[in-house]
């Protein structure tokens, strides 16, 4: 199903949740909402779902206005933050409700209920706890079921709501490459919600990156992650210095390197010499024998695959960051307290907001 | 070395919390007191009687009408009130409107009300010259003076204990778990009838029960509305005062025992039924 929305607003008495927001998903996509807590993301994945109605602006489903439809009409698979199971049910008739409730005339037969019901816990690997209560189940195998549920209708629409939120580390990952199988498996159309980027840039084929209501950039994890377009997103996604800097003509020389400056909405950058901040990636960052930048070394984490520094540059108040594979880490032999000079490979720079 | 063995008893699970002793000690105590020692002494002058002589004024026509008529009516009044209890305690989680805050007060004014007053009130408004009275008359409906009387007196006692009990459920009911139902297909009515309401359950039976029990011993408003026809509209409380003013204390006593014991099992197998419901539900 191609999900289309068009210019989306959303109201709560003085908070705008959604602000003139538009997205389009292609059927097939597995589309990740990304952002802060009340960036909206949550809010228009419910307006989507029809759970939440727009003030503004409307909702395609395959081109027809999906607006006038009741949420139960909209062939969407809800999958809710904490799950919503129902309690007094057993995980059997938990996924078997959206089969039992529907209308007479397109009501199953009780064993073709069964046979459905059934292969869908085989499919989450739960068919062994049919029997079970949801308070009797662990946090992974309640969000299998709550999945499985949604499932039972034959959605066109997948929608999870932060679906790994409450997992611990192993599982989410576990549940993760699950769902991107089931995904491509049953061809759906899936947008989740999450605040955690590793989970959206792993998993997403575009990562819609959300602030305050609107979109702050669309794109494949590669395209968010490398370019990212606005400092919002800089900030967001992985991790990064924040440089202050003087920006003058247009350009600044950090620590060498030369960088145009450049506006988020392409609006000239100011005339002569402005404020202005630098973003450069801990990995952007050489440690070199000569140049014009020198730092001193504050701390060392040399765990895991890269090693991590913390760098004190005269003039930046926070920390400089500065990751280096392991083998050159240890070729440069480096200390805490050795002053190094430094030079960026890329950086980015942006005037400060006025 | 010496082992410390643990000095906990056989009857007790170790606990961090402390002043078991303590508070056990007071709390059966308290219970002793205020209810053990009270039904005892009336067992005991139940006990004054013979086994036969029991019998006859335990079975007497008389007392077994005003069994009936007492079971009777608190059945039908808590039935009533878990009915309309549900649904005043829904209107008031589920929506705004001006006023809110005076209906809440209105519910728990049957608590706050000597019930004297409350029969007087409802007796003047349901006699055949009173303002509802008079229009059920031409209707051909007696209520005053009638068991219908007893039942509506019981109603009015008995309506803020469901309303109390289910409200808190009602609002800490996941508004997820309807929303979930809704995506699935379900219509409002089905939402209700497959989740709300067996999630509702296990409270409205408790504000079943309560209002049950409350009623059984409802004496105040039932005398003014009831007539207190012998056979016909006469509770067993009052069946229980009239023998007292005869100074016939262990036929009092007998009928208050064989009350006490048709009460206690029925509260005990509504706490089984309470207890059921809820274990199809579990905490998470």
């Amino acid at each position: 199903m191609h999900i289309d929305v068009r210019n989306v607003t959303k109201r709560f008495d003085s908070f705008t949740a959604v602000r003139n927001l538009t997205l389009d998903v292609r059927q097939g996509e597995l589309v990740a909402l990304l952002g802060p807590s009340g960036s909206g993301k949550t809010t228009l994945l419910r307006i989507i779902a029809g759970l939440e109605h727009a003030n503004e602006g409307q909702i395609l489903f395959d081109g027809d206005d999906a607006v006038a439809r009741h949420v139960g009409e909209r062939r969407v698979g809800f999958v809710f933050q904490h799950y919503a199971l129902f309690r007094h049910m057993t995980v059997f008739e938990n996924v078997a409700f959206g089969l039992r409730v529907a209308p007479a005339e397109r009501r199953m037969s009780n064993t073709d209920i069964k046979n459905r019901v059934m292969s869908l816990l085989s499919l989450v690997q739960l068919d062994r706890l049919a029997a079970r209560y949801p308070s009797q189940l662990s946090g992974g195998q309640r969000q299998r079921v709550a999945l499985a549920r949604a499932l039972a209708i034959a959605p066109l629409v997948l929608l999870l709501d932060e679906p790994f939120g409450a997992l611990d580390a192993k599982v989410r990952k576990e549940l993760r490459r699950w769902l991107r199988r089931l995904h491509d498996d049953m061809g759906l159309t899936s947008i989740f919600v999450t605040h955690d980027q590793e989970e959206a840039l792993e998993l997403a084929d575009r990562v819609v990156v959300m602030n305050q209501g609107a979109i702050e950039q669309i794109g494949t994890p590669d395209e968010v992650y490398n370019t990212p377009a606005t400092p919002f997103v800089y900030e967001f996604l992985g991790n990064v210095n924040k440089i202050p800097c003087t920006i003058a003509n247009g350009a600044v020389n950090l620590w060498g390197l030369a960088v145009t400056a450049e506006t988020v909405d392409g609006a000239p950058v100011p005339a002569g010499s402005a404020a202005g901040f630098a973003y450069v990636r801990p990995h952007d960052i050489e440690i070199v024998a000569e140049g014009t930048q020198r730092a001193i070394v504050r701390h060392v984490g040399a765990a895991g695959p890269t090693a991590r520094l913390e760098l004190e540059v005269a003039g930046v108040h926070a920390p400089v960051e500065v990751q280096l594979i392991r083998q050159a880490f240890l070729d440069l032999g480096l200390k805490v307290g050795q002053t190094v000079a430094i030079t960026a490979r890329a950086a980015r720079v942006f005037p400060a907001r006025s | 070395m010496t082992v410390v063995a643990a000095r906990t008893p056989f009857w007790r699970k170790p606990s961090v919390l402390p002043g078991f002793g303590l508070s056990m000690g007071l709390t059966l105590l308290y219970l002793g007191f205020i209810v053990l020692i009270p039904l005892a002494a009336m067992i005991l002058r139940a006990a004054g009687l013979s086994w036969d002589e029991f019998v006859g004024v335990v079975t007497d026509p008389r007392a077994l009408a005003a069994y009936r008529l007492s079971f009777g009516a608190s059945f039908v009044a808590a039935v009533v009130n878990i009915v309309f209890g549900v649904l005043t305690a829904w209107v008031l989680v589920r929506y705004e409107f001006p006023g809110k805050r005076f209906v809440e007060g209105l519910v728990d004014l049957p608590f706050a009300l000597p019930t004297a007053v409350a029969g007087i009130a409802l007796t003047a408004l349901f006699a055949e010259n009173g303002w509802v009275g008079q229009i059920l008359a031409k209707a051909g409906l007696k209520v005053a003076f009638t068991p219908l009387g007893v039942v509506i007196a019981l109603v009015f006692i008995g309506l803020p204990f469901v309303v109390r009990t289910v409200q808190p459920v009602l609002q800490d009911l996941d508004k997820e778990v309807e929303e979930a139902a809704a995506s699935l297909g379900a219509s409002r009515l089905q939402t209700f009838r497959h989740i709300i309401l067996p999630a509702i359950l296990p409270a409205a039976l408790t504000g079943f029960a309560l209002a049950f029990a409350r009623a059984l011993g409802e004496y105040g408003s039932v005398i003014f509305i009831a007539g207190n026809l012998p056979m016909k509209s006469e509770i067993v409380p009052l069946l229980i005062i009239i023998k007292l003013e005869q100074f016939d204390y262990a036929g009092a006593a007998a009928i208050g025992v064989a009350m006490l014991t048709a009460a206690f099992v029925l509260l005990f197998m509504i706490n089984l039924l309470q207890r059921w419901s809820r274990s199809r539900i579990g905490a998470f």
